[in-house]
């Protein structure tokens, strides 16, 4: 496969039943109203020269390259801003057009650089397009006159430069930045001659920009470009796949030459990003061949031993021998796996196979425990389905946006781009959340209420909105009658409409003032369509799944659920969490969310694999690191996941690894877990794999392999040869084959298979019989389960509580730059950004202890104790203080507890007690840590 | 085995969550909870644990949780 160059139409492609019929260079063409000369010349397959234009953005109308004559008119109006009309006569061509089109070129010409043959866009650049399509000859005005040859690089970005010589100020990474990313941190400086682009008064990396890549993208010369471009030269070959950090999905192509990446460009076609991207997925895949991946298996009969380097078959022939010992001597359920929602769904579905098939019991679980697991709960309880209601698009539509404990334009920048565009058409927004984030107030975005409340209250505030609702009269008659089950919905209103659930009674838990939950409320309520997204600021809570119920009650109430713009939906924080969880990672459910002790479903399966199944659900990941603990569970098989940095109370979990008797890991890198393992799998990335991601909004996106694994295996071939070790054979030639089985045991997956998402790009499941094209947007007509159900959510306050000995609420989360426990952003340019996990407190807090911005600080909890930076923040408000968990060495999880979500045992990450104190030194733990890091990463030499 | 006590927590969470219902359909859904959610080993434990260290509640679902067979 060569470059794919997707068409440009110039400007945006516009959707739409009506349509006018013109006349272009003499063939008609018919485009849907609102469509552009130019875009319309495109489908008929003209392309007229132009600059300043291109379809991502809205025309602007600067460069003057793109005159037509149009029967009729005066002059010659710009193709990109004139909109096509009915009986419109367009010439794109002619010698009038020509000429003026070369003297538009020898205005730019003379002021750019003639470096073309050693210039880094030499093959990829509209200028020099430009000039040969408009045949410019002669550049009458000479290269003598006054130029910008000597403006001066900016070169900060670690991913892309800035050369001012060669802008020709077509003012379109402005615009990209605006009104692609919504970042507004470019501006044009100075008028006339003197215009140029910056980025404020500073340099890049010092600015706004948060290296979304919009603007490099957008740009048609040299002058913003990647550095990686300068560096390799072009890019030969793409190949489409999927962004492997987020829960968004992006498509990128992946640029390359051979087999190396050249960079990574956001395909337009990609259903989840229409062409936008963020800093990690765009920029951030140095990690994949980062000198710290370990390439070959290893072994160690015991954590204090180096690692030896042997062959597939040895390390795999070990796991397996142990992992039989071990039943044989403690019992079946003394062995189990955890999968990773990094990996793809061919992955994690051969992952669970072999725990239930060749293990022979349920202990399976998987990272979105720790995330995502009350979404699960809630939803499929409220509608019947574990899986937000709506696609990304949706939000176009949205005229009321309710964000509960999300951080989109940290945790999901790409769909926070579009959140912010509807935003800025005018969308009404509430925040609700402990922490002012971005989204709050951003350029041209104010939010009308921002609800700050405390953590750990959210089942109250939610309750206190339910309550405005019912007893305001706002709740949808109509929907609920024909919708929701109705005896529910009574006990239910009931509930609501006690006094304790009114906003004036729960002030005291979340401190939000009650005439502002009110008007939020009845904003909320009111509006035509009232969207809800959430994240993990709602899950992480020992009342997360209660949460979850809750909005579901209040969208049900409100009649905001099952058409474009309303619904309730997770933003995922890993890339494949709803694959994952989709597949059968979770110990009581098989494939599509069927309970293992489900008869019918059970024997299909045993029919399916030939194995006799447990019909009892299996430990999920805490009840695991509980009983190894207790002595009880003894081997552990981990994918993808780090436990020992991810997972609450550091202390506990690395306990119960050192208690088991073998721990494997298959990782990319060795990583906090594999400090604990005995024997080590090499894994892949995602430029390595062949498969596919389902994203938050459960479209199914392929990923497609770009070289080969590095350690010459793929992961769902080592999974499958240990099954087939253990003795139970797995083969398969192709992941498109587990797909295929994936399909035949699954309802809802029944019309998916590779040939299909290569024909249709992605599918939404589910995607069956009854919906052959995918379901953009669940529970239209009704709901999966049937009638909604309302469920009655009491607010019980978590046993966490703050006292004299640890005063203030930590609340965790994360940031734009770095990925979960940074294992792979930690490995790319990506540090310029955030190379420390810091303490954000706010100034009360801070100065009644004597903090200044910048200190160390001793933050402890009842579980431990760790050193930080202070950064001394009105982000935060009195009382509670917050850090990221995305660097091992600071250890934020020594800090979190074991408390966890009653119904999943999801943990209570966002409310852990602490105090704050000034210190000049590491913890201990941290000490012992880096002491012991060293010690059980040793890799023997290898034999000679 | 899992300590009684973290077991006697997470059955406690699971009757407040069901506080709003009356007692005998609480007991039946903080049953069917731990019946649908727990392995073997953790109900094994629970059934075990002394009545004592449970919520009354939890103690009452107790007759309704389903006894895994034996390992
Ligand atoms: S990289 Fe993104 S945020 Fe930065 S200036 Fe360009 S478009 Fe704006
Ligand atoms: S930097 Fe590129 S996109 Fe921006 S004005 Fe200059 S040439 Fe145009
Ligand atoms: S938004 Fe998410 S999926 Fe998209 S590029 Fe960024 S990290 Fe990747
Ligand atoms: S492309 Fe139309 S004016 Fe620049």
């Amino acid at each position: 496969m060569g470059l794919i160059r997707e068409t440009d139409f110039g400007t945006p492609v516009r959707q739409g039943e009506a349509t006018v019929s013109l006349v272009i260079d003499g063939q008609r063409v018919s485009v849907p109203a609102g469509t552009s000369v130019m875009a319309a010349a495109m489908h008929a397959g003209t392309k007229i020269p132009k600059l300043c234009a291109t379809d991502s953005l809205e025309p602007f109308g600067s460069c003057r390259l793109c005159l037509v004559e149009i029967e009729g008119r005066r002059g010659t109006p710009a193709s990109c801003t004139t909109p096509a009309e009915e009986g419109m006569v367009v010439r794109t061509h002619s010698d009038r057009l020509g000429k003026l089109r070369r003297g538009v070129m020898e205005l730019y010409i003379s002021d750019h650089p003639l470096d073309c043959l050693t210039c880094s866009a030499n093959g990829d650049c509209e200028l020099q397009d430009m000039a040969g399509a408009v045949g410019l000859r002669e550049v009458r005005y000479g290269y003598e006159g006054a130029n910008h040859f000597d403006g001066v690089k900016d070169e900060s970005n670690p991913y892309f430069s800035y050369d001012p010589a060669k802008c020709i100020v077509c003012n379109r990474c402005v615009r990209a930045c605006e009104e692609v990313q919504g970042t507004f941190a470019l501006t044009i400086t100075g008028r006339g001659f003197d215009s140029r682009v910056a980025p404020g008064l500073t340099d890049f990396l010092g600015s706004e920009c948060v290296s979304c890549g919009a603007c490099v993208q957008a740009c048609p010369t040299a002058t913003l470009i990647e550095k990686s471009v300068i560096e390799m030269g072009q890019p030969e070959k793409s190949v489409v796949t999927t962004c492997a950090y987020c829960g968004v999905g992006c498509s990128f192509k992946a640029e390359l030459q051979g087999d190396r990446v050249v960079r990574m460009v956001p395909f337009k076609q990609g259903g989840a990003n229409e062409g936008h991207s963020c800093v990690k997925g765009r920029f951030a895949w140095g990690y994949a061949t980062h000198r710290d991946r370990i390439t070959k298996p290893m072994i160690r009969g015991s954590i204090h031993e180096p690692w030896r380097e042997v062959s597939w078959a040895e390390a795999i022939g070990h796991a397996a021998s142990e992992f039989k010992r071990l039943q044989a001597s403690y019992g079946r359920d003394a062995v189990g796996a955890i999968s990773s929602s990094r990996c793809t769904n061919e992955e994690v579905f051969l992952v669970q196979k072999l725990v239930r098939g060749a293990l022979g019991n349920n202990n399976i679980d998987t990272c979105a425990r720790v995330c995502h697991a009350p979404t699960g709960y809630g939803l499929k309880t409220a509608f019947g389905t574990s899986a937000g209601t709506q696609d990304f698009k949706s939000v176009a539509k949205a005229d009321v946006i309710l964000v509960i404990g999300a951080n989109p334009t940290d945790g999901h920048p790409v769909f926070a781009s579009r959140m912010k565009r509807r935003l800025r058409q005018g969308a009404k927004l509430i925040v609700a959340d402990p922490r002012r984030i971005d989204l709050v107030r951003s350029p041209h975005i104010e939010a009308s209420h921002h609800l700050q409340l405390l953590p750990g209250s959210n089942v109250a505030f939610v309750n206190a909105m339910a309550h405005v609702v019912v007893t305001e009269g706002l709740v949808d008659e109509a929907f609920v009658r024909e919708r929701c089950d109705l005896g529910d919905f009574e006990a239910w209103a009931r509930f609501v409409a006690l006094a304790e659930n009114a906003p004036e009674e729960t002030e005291r838990f979340t401190g939000v003032p009650a005439a502002e939950l009110r008007a939020a409320a009845r904003l909320y309520a009111s509006a035509g369509n009232g969207a809800i997204y959430y994240g993990l600021g709602v899950t992480e809570h020992s009342q997360g799944s209660t949460m979850v119920m809750g909005m579901a009650n209040l969208a049900m109430a409100t009649g905001n659920i099952g058409r474009e713009g309303v619904g309730v939906n997770p933003l995922r924080g890993q890339n494949n969490v709803q694959g994952a969880c989709d597949m059968g990672s979770f110990p009581h459910e098989f494939s599509g969310y069927r309970h293992v002790a489900d008869d019918a479903t059970r024997e299909m399966f045993e029919a399916t694999w030939g194995r006799a199944l447990d019909g009892e659900p299996g430990l999920r990941i805490p009840n695991m690191l509980d009983e190894a603990i207790g002595g009880g569970f003894r081997g552990l098989y981990i994918q993808g996941e780090d436990i020992a940095q991810s997972d609450p109370n550091t202390q506990h979990v690395t306990a119960a690894l050192r208690a088991m008797e073998c721990v494997v890991v298959q990782d990319l890198f060795l990583n906090e877990t594999a400090q604990y393992a005995h024997v080590f799998l090499p894994g892949a990335s995602f430029l390595e794999k062949d498969g596919t991601f389902t994203n938050a909004e459960r479209r199914i996106n392929l990923v497609r392999k770009v070289m080969e694994p590095l350690a010459g295996m793929a992961e769902w071939e080592v999974t499958a040869a240990l099954a087939t070790a253990l003795g139970f054979p797995m083969r398969y030639d192709h992941p498109s084959e587990i797909m295929d089985e994936i399909a035949r045991v699954t309802p809802s997956f029944t019309g998916v298979s590779y040939a299909v998402l290569e024909a249709r790009g992605s599918v939404q499941w589910p995607c069956n019989a009854a919906a052959p094209e995918g379901t953009p947007i669940m529970h239209v007509d009704r709901f999966v389960r049937g009638t909604g159900k309302f469920m009655i959510t009491e607010f019980v306050p978590t046993e966490e509580r703050t006292g004299p000995r640890f005063p203030l609420i930590l609340t965790t989360g994360r940031i734009l730059s770095q990925y979960n426990v940074g294992q792979q952003t930690r490995r790319t340019a990506n540090t310029a950004w955030h190379d420390e996990d810091v303490l954000e407190i706010h100034p009360f807090d801070a100065e009644s202890r004597g903090i200044t911005s910048g200190e160390l600080v001793a933050l402890a909890s009842r579980s431990g104790e760790v050193s930080l930076r202070a950064v001394v923040s009105e982000r935060m408000q009195p009382g509670v203080v917050y850090t990221t968990f995305h660097h091992a060495r600071t250890g934020a999880n020594v800090i979190t507890t074991d408390y966890s979500d009653w119904a999943t045992n999801c943990p209570e990450y966002k409310v852990t007690a602490v105090q704050v104190r000034r210190t000049n030194a590491l913890s201990r733990w941290q000490e012992t840590h880096q002491q012991e890091a060293g010690q059980l990463r040793r890799i023997a030499p290898a034999a000679e | 085995m899992t300590e009684v006590a973290r077991l006697a927590w997470m059955a406690g969470r699971i009757a407040a969550a069901f506080d709003a219902l009356p007692e005998e359909q609480a007991a039946a859904a903080i049953a069917a909870h731990i019946n649908q959610f727990w392995a073997p080993p953790m109900r094994r434990g629970l059934l075990a644990a002394d009545a004592a260290a449970l919520a009354p509640r939890v103690r009452r679902a107790l007759a309704l949780v389903r006894p895994p067979a034996s390992p």
